[in-house]
């Protein structure tokens, strides 16, 4: 077991070190002045001069690359002051260190994210489990029914919708907000409650959807047949036999999922009007913030590629066959 | 998988044809059914994948037609209808009339601010949608089978290569990187100082769909290509002197339909809503091109004044994206019964 995580590990630096590579070289490549468009819209010669110097523009790409990647494990100086490790460069357009952005952005996100898991991890899998339980029965079907409509439909449509029936339309709910819990717990769940309840919506429909789905094939195994004519009870079948071969999927999707929503969901922070990652990533796009799109981008990078290696590590608990090979 | 060399047995399922005795003497004529027939039997029997694919051939009917309907309907999707007729709008530029101005002359009402015609804002927007998404589908189809099979037959290092460069798009965030990688495509294509064309965003927006959009089915492909490589059949071929090229196409790609068809019909309805998310953004296609997504967007803005212009654009785009997916599940039963979910 160790083995197989210290392998994954050194696996998932590579592809780390790829990426930030790639996306330093793509953004930073491009055919266009990034001192230029990192200078903002009142920009003197002089600041542009500054910016060119600190961005070590003269240098080849790789060794700004170098410079740019040893900055985040020993920190770096800029002309506007020292930046710590981990640093990811400082944004001109904010005026701000990257790495202090990121850290003041995040809560939100995870906020947004802890909320919706937690529910739609609860009911998509035990409603899927019910309807792959009762298949072909009435329950079944209005649960896929209900799950496949639910899934179609996309969070820049749901979102509105949601805000227009809970908020606008009769005030039952609060506008989208952010309020940090440490300050009022309270206002933090009301202000996050209909991005949850929209989220959750969605993302229990795809779950309910994969749960069933992985839960109909397990069952149509050989061993689960064994298992019967052998004698096992229903119950016991189904939980201790199919169960354990569908946590698999799900465990692997839910891994996949979970870092994805936490480096950032761009639409769903645009719909709510939330600060999280994904908001600042689109933000840092539209200011052609390059250096603060880095930051975002090998941020939520390292997320996915983090929860990969736990993904794997919890696969192979759950299924020796993984973890022997 | 179907395997080409098994001959279909003849059952109550309908995998065979029971044709008439010529005369009353001979017993019924069983006469076997290729898989294509045997799909498409399996198929017209599902009365949910009729009525979703019957959506989703008016869909794009509509689409097809939309100069046509739009010359019957009388207007067209880039008219200022509320400003040539200031009893349209009024001064902050919401419709006069109820329910987002719709009436005998507006349909589906009129947009606020630029006061366009909303039906036909729709059936434009559905063009641009459809366009890309089927394009899109096209090109990550053909991208994923190539580098699928390729990985899959060829193995070694090459496999290793396309596997750890899948693996390295796959953890891509890959909202901030079809974002991102906009402007780089954009770049590319024209100097920065030309005005932009017109096909611009189109062309732009199917690349950058298209460049992170091609591995999940490359994955699936060198799976089955690997399990289907070992197969005696394949090595028959090998043994009586095949080339690789006739293996590839013969014996390997007949086999390799159903996951490659599957797929890309999945595939679709994720392009037209990534397509409409770029565009909600204010990433993707641009003013003029009516576009479903930019509709969605500039309706969240007058959410509190009239849901109206957010009920067209959602709706619709709900309607296709459920009957689409109803089609693929659809699809993948007639082609793999014995996943009948």
């Amino acid at each position: 077991m160790l083995r197989f995580l210290v392998r994954r590990s050194l696996g998932a630096l590579v592809i780390l070190l790829v990426i930030s590579m790639v996306t330093f070289e793509l953004f930073f490549a491009i055919p266009q002045d990034p001192a230029r468009l990192s200078c903002g819209k009142v920009c003197t010669p002089e600041n542009l001069a500054l910016i060119r110097h600190s961005m070590g523009l003269d240098e080849s790409t790789i060794m700004q690359f170098w410079h740019w990647f040893s900055g985040i494990f020993t920190g770096r100086d800029y002309s506007v002051g020292h930046c710590d490790a981990p640093c990811f460069g400082y944004s001109f357009v904010k005026q701000e260190m990257i790495t202090d952005v990121l850290l003041d952005r995040f809560p939100t996100t995870l906020s947004l994210t802890f909320g919706s898991v937690v529910v739609f991890l609860l009911f998509g899998v035990g409603t899927g489990m019910l309807a792959a339980h009762k298949q072909g029965k009435p329950a079944d079907k209005i649960a896929s029914s209900a799950s496949l409509i639910a899934s179609s439909m996309q969070i820049y449509v749901a979102g509105p919708l949601a805000l227009y029936v809970f908020v606008y339309a009769t005030d039952w709910l609060k506008q989208p907000a952010y309020i940090p819990i440490t300050e009022d717990p309270i206002a933090w769940f009301s202000g996050l409650l209909v991005p949850w309840i929209v989220l959750s919506l969605i993302w229990t429909a795809n779950y309910t959807r994969m749960t069933r789905s992985s839960m109909v094939e397990q069952l149509s195994e050989d061993y689960v047949r064994t298992a019967r004519a052998k004698g096992m009870t229903g119950r016991s079948v189904f939980l201790r036999f199919a169960w354990r071969g569908a946590m698999g999927t799900i465990v692997t999707v839910f891994g996949i999922d979970l870092g994805t929503l936490l480096g950032g969901a761009i639409i769903t922070e645009t719909v709510f009007g939330l600060h999280g990652l994904g908001e600042l990533a689109i933000r840092a796009y539209f200011d052609s913030d390059l250096s603060m799109l880095v930051g975002v981008t090998l941020v939520a990078a390292t997320l996915i590629v983090v929860f990969n290696i736990i993904v794997d590590a919890a696969y192979a608990l759950i299924d020796p066959r993984i973890r022997l090979a | 998988m179907t395997n080409p060399t098994k001959a279909p047995e003849a059952d109550e399922l309908g995998t065979a044809d029971t044709l008439a005795p010529t005369d009353a003497a001979s017993a019924p004529v069983f006469r076997g059914l290729s898989p294509g027939k045997l799909m498409w039997r399996r198929f017209l029997r599902d009365r949910t994948g009729v009525v979703s694919a019957a959506i989703v051939l008016l869909f794009i009917l509509i689409a097809v037609c939309a100069p046509l309907i739009s010359m019957i309907y009388g207007k067209d999707p880039g008219t200022h209808y509320g400003q040539e007729d200031v009893t349209l709008l009024t001064d902050s530029g919401l419709p006069t009339g109820p329910n987002g101005g719709i009436s005998a002359d507006f349909w589906f009402g009129v947009e606020p601010g630029l006061g366009r015609d909303v039906f036909m804002q729709l059936i434009y927007g559905m063009r641009t949608s459809l366009f890309i998404a089927f394009l899109t589908s096209v090109l990550t189809t053909a991208l994923g089978v190539m580098i699928g099979i390729a990985a899959g037959y060829l193995g070694g290092k090459i496999d290793y290569f396309i596997g750890r460069v899948i693996d390295i798009l796959m953890s891509f965030p890959s909202q901030i990187f079809l974002i991102a990688t906009m402007p780089i495509v954009v770049s590319l294509l024209v100097a920065s100082n030309e005005s932009q064309p017109v096909w611009l965003p189109f062309v732009s927006v199917t690349i950058v769909l298209t460049l992170l959009g091609w591995m999940g089915l490359a994955r699936i492909l060198r799976a089955t290509t690997l399990s289907l490589r070992e197969r005696e059949f394949i090595e028959a071929a090998k043994v009586t002197g095949a080339s690789p090229l006739r293996i590839i196409f013969k014996e390997l790609l007949p086999n390799l339909w159903t996951p490659i068809l599957v797929q890309s019909t999945l595939a679709l309805p994720a392009f037209v809503t990534a397509e409409a998310g770029l565009s909600y953004l204010g990433v993707g296609v641009g003013e003029p091109t009516p576009d479903w997504g930019r509709m969605i967007a500039l309706a969240a803005d007058y959410l509190r004044t009239d849901v109206t212009f957010l009920l067209f654009p959602g709706l619709a785009m709900v309607l296709f994206v459920l009957a689409f997916n109803l089609l693929g599940d659809s699809v993948r039963d007639a082609f793999d019964p014995k996943t009948k979910r």
